[in-house]
């Protein structure tokens, strides 16, 4: 027998049990976190193959890859995939589980086990959703819209609203874990106002989650039972208003957007404070314009629906809350600006995202505007104006908030070190094969390329080209990082408790954090983003 | 002595008072999500109401207007009697716990029981939606909107009185258990919670199916 050396053990969340079971049957939030960051990760690349293939098919003018009824199952299987299982859950369940707690002092969620169930009903229902596509895929386009999907479309419709009603089961359950956390589990002296903008936007995020989801769920509910039993609740023929369908779809998925842009602006509230050494410019107008945008972003769904014969004076209403909306979006945009402001900024990778994400999100919500315009929405309605300013939003926004998280929260995560220039020209390609990808989308679209097409005439192939290659200089920008930061996991450098010198409760614990996060609650005394009181504390300490 | 509510006591709390409300807190955001779900097919209901004002007062003719009287009556007295299980939790009486529960389930048995007979009785009379349905009537779509939107909503309603049974059965098992007292009962409260809130639901459920076509009923 060797002798017994004493070797100090650290019991981080990572080393306190082991096996596969340890993390199957886990209540850590943390590891939930993890867990989610595994079944987004893969839907994530699922969903982005779909886009390649549509891109592909649109190099040539009159397709060439595959025949126009596959193309719709394309672009439906990659709205499905992207909204329900990769930006719903992308932030708010991997770095929103994970950082919720510590943010807040908290040794977990309020309720550990809906959060490993909701995780379990999230892989079910992409499963179910999976499995519609394998059996033969959906052409309805992620939408479902009626008439089409309940009464004429051949495909596996049921099967796909299924699994996008299962989903939402999970998203309730975080949404409502998330709530009661924020509100019941505070440390002493975290007061709200006290709160890291991370967790406020969190909260208006939940918000949204409960009280949106159920209504998708009965929406689809009816679709389910329309189709299944031959009965006509948005059918036409049977007497039926397929526009009511639009309407509850809307009321949901108008929300659904600022479900996947708030964790962003969550993270983004977090990164620009840190690395330009300045608290947040104007706190409490950020903490209650994510509030506002919960509120006022249930009020605007009918701007969906501009051509589809709703009155002209709900449309007059719906455009003019839809520009209300804008409003505290601009403040945000604002007041990140004002920040970074003679801030002695440091161009760290998380910081690049950041600085993307501000001027992304800037173009896809101004062009939002245009929309938000009667006249020119009816110019562009389903055209690739559309689909470029979505995507502004969702991949310029929801996605390099994601990314910038993902970095920023690393060295915390797994107590390792990236390689930095590596991440560095990462995040360059992401941004510029995003804006060679969507950018011309803009033209086409305003130059009347409709979208949802197999084709198109050959006046749009140049700009087709130029996206199709920037999509794929955006495919390697995703695929490096899922490199780097698993080898950095094994192999990087140990991080420290606190390589980006951040002022947040997350970083006074070690990297990675013992399974209850802090070895004993913390006690806050100051605001969130005080940086003189930290370096005073390091000072002292 | 160790103080029993401290088993109790889940470890991500720091005090019973804060598992607690925690607690009370969840079941009240899961009702709002019950409302939001409940109110999509309010909304449908209330849309096809405006637009075939007409065939929804004849379809609401069909119903028996005693059968749901009775109905709603046995779900009211199920909520007293699931108040009393919270009063009995609360002042730590086992034995009166499980009495009302059973009370409680027995009720909720009588309501689902009736609700079933109801479905029958127009499952005969081709009242049921889809390919069972036929009406010789005026405007047979939109009669048979009708009652597709009553046998959803009353459908839906009935899931949420077999889930209750199922919660009331636990609550009974583990208060046999002697896992409740005047120190902590919260599981208790919550079910009364949920149960009210379905009851309530029924009431609404109640007017606008049975009441509006009264003058048409065969009683
Ligand atoms: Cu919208």
């Amino acid at each position: 027998m060797t002798p017994a050396v004493e070797v100090p053990v650290e019991r981080n969340y990572l080393d306190a049990e082991t096996g596969i079971k340890s993390w199957l049957l886990t209540l850590d939030h943390k590891r939930i976190g993890l867990l989610y960051v595994a079944s987004v990760t893969v839907l994530f690349f699922i969903g982005g193959f779909f886009a390649l293939l549509m891109r592909l098919q649109l190099l040539e003018p009159y397709g060439w890859l595959v025949g126009p009824q596959i193309y719709n199952k394309l672009f439906t299987m990659h709205g499905i995939i992207m909204v329900w299982f990769f930006l719903i859950p992308s932030i708010p369940n991997t770095l929103g589980n994970f950082f919720i707690p510590m943010m807040i002092g908290a040794k977990d969620v309020a309720f550990p086990k809906l959060n490993l169930l909701s995780w379990y009903i999230f892989n079910l229902a992409a499963f179910v959703a999976l499995y519609s596509m394998i059996r033969g895929g959906v052409d309805t386009g992620w939408t479902f819209y009626t008439p089409f999907s309940t009464g004429f479309s051949t495909t596996y419709v049921s099967t796909a609203a299924l699994g996008v009603f299962i989903s939402g089961f999970s998203s309730i359950l975080t949404g409502l874990n998330f709530i009661v956390t924020i509100h019941r589990m505070r440390a002493p002296g975290l007061t709200w106002f006290r709160l890291p903008l991370f967790i406020w936007s969190h909260y208006a995020t939940s918000i949204i989650l409960v009280l949106a989801t159920p209504v998708l769920a009965i929406t689809l509910l009816m679709v389910m039972v329309e189709r299944i039993f031959r009965v006509g609740i948005y059918d036409p023929a049977l007497g039926g208003d397929p526009v009511l369908f639009q309407h509850m779809f809307w009321f949901y998925s108008h929300p659904a957007v600022y479900i996947m842009v708030l964790p962003a602006m969550a993270v983004i509230s977090e990164l620009v404070p840190t690395f330009s050494r300045k608290p947040l410019f104007g706190y409490k107008f950020v903490a209650f314009a994510s509030i506002a945008i919960a509120a006022i972003g249930f009020l605007v769904w009918g701007h969906h629906m501009f051509v589809a014969g709703q009155s002209m004076y709900s449309a007059l209403a719906f455009s003019f809350l839809s520009y209300l909306v804008a409003v505290p979006s601009a403040i945000k945009v604002f007041n990140w600006s004002a920040t970074m402001y003679k801030g002695s900024i440091s161009w760290d990778t998380p910081m690049l995202y950041a600085i993307g994400f501000i001027g992304l999100f800037t173009v896809g919500g101004m062009t939002g505007l245009f929309l938000a315009a009667l006249g020119i929405d009816v110019h562009v309605t389903d055209t690739y104006f559309v689909i470029a300013h979505f995507h502004y939003i969702m991949v310029g926004g929801t996605v390099m908030g994601y990314l910038g998280g993902m970095h920023y929260f690393w060295p915390k995560i797994t107590g390792k070190l990236y390689w930095e220039p590596l991440a560095k020209l990462s995040a360059l390609i992401v941004f510029l094969g995003f804006n060679l990808t969507f950018f011309p989308q803009f033209i086409l679209g305003y130059m009347g390329m409709p979208r949802r097409y197999a084709a198109y005439a050959p006046e749009f192939h140049m700009l087709n080209v130029l996206s199709t290659a920037g999509a794929s200089i955006l495919g390697v920008g995703y695929v490096l990082p899922l490199l780097y930061l698993t080898w950095s996991w094994r192999y990087g450098k140990p991080a420290g408790p606190n390589p980006w010198r951040a002022t947040g409760l997350e970083w006074q614990t070690p990297s990675p954090p013992p399974r209850e996060n802090f070895e004993e609650t913390p006690v806050v005394t100051r605001g969130p983003y005080d940086f003189g009181g930290l370096r005073e504390e390091l000072r002292l300490g | 002595m160790a103080d029993p509510t401290a088993l109790l006591l889940r470890e991500q709390y720091n005090n019973p008072v804060q598992q607690r409300e925690s607690s009370t807190f969840g079941m009240w955001i899961f009702i709002m999500t019950e409302v939001m779900l409940f109110g999509g097919l309010f909304l449908a209901f209330t849309v096809y109401r405006m637009k075939f004002p007409e065939s929804f007062i004849v379809g609401s003719g069909d119903m028996s207007i005693t059968l749901g009287a009775i109905n709603t009556a046995v779900l009211i007295g199920s909520s007293f009697t699931m108040a009393l299980a919270v009063f009995s939790a609360e002042t730590g009486n086992r034995r009166m716990l499980s009495i009302f529960l059973l009370a409680t389930m027995f009720l909720g048995l009588v309501f689902l029981g009736i609700k079933f007979t109801e479905y029958y009785q127009h499952y005969q009379e081709h009242r049921a939606p889809g390919i069972w349905f036929d009406y010789r009537g005026p405007n047979p779509g939109q009669v048979e909107m009708f009652f597709l939107l009553y046998f959803l909503m009353t459908g839906l309603h009935a899931v949420h009185m077999f889930v209750g049974e199922g919660i009331l059965t636990a609550m009974l098992i583990r208060n046999r258990a002697g896992s409740f007292s005047a120190e902590y009962h919260t599981p208790v409260e919550l079910t009364g919670l949920y149960w009210h809130f379905v009851d309530i639901i029924w009431v609404f459920l109640f007017a606008i199916f049975y009441v509006e076509g009264l003058h048409l009923h065969k009683l």
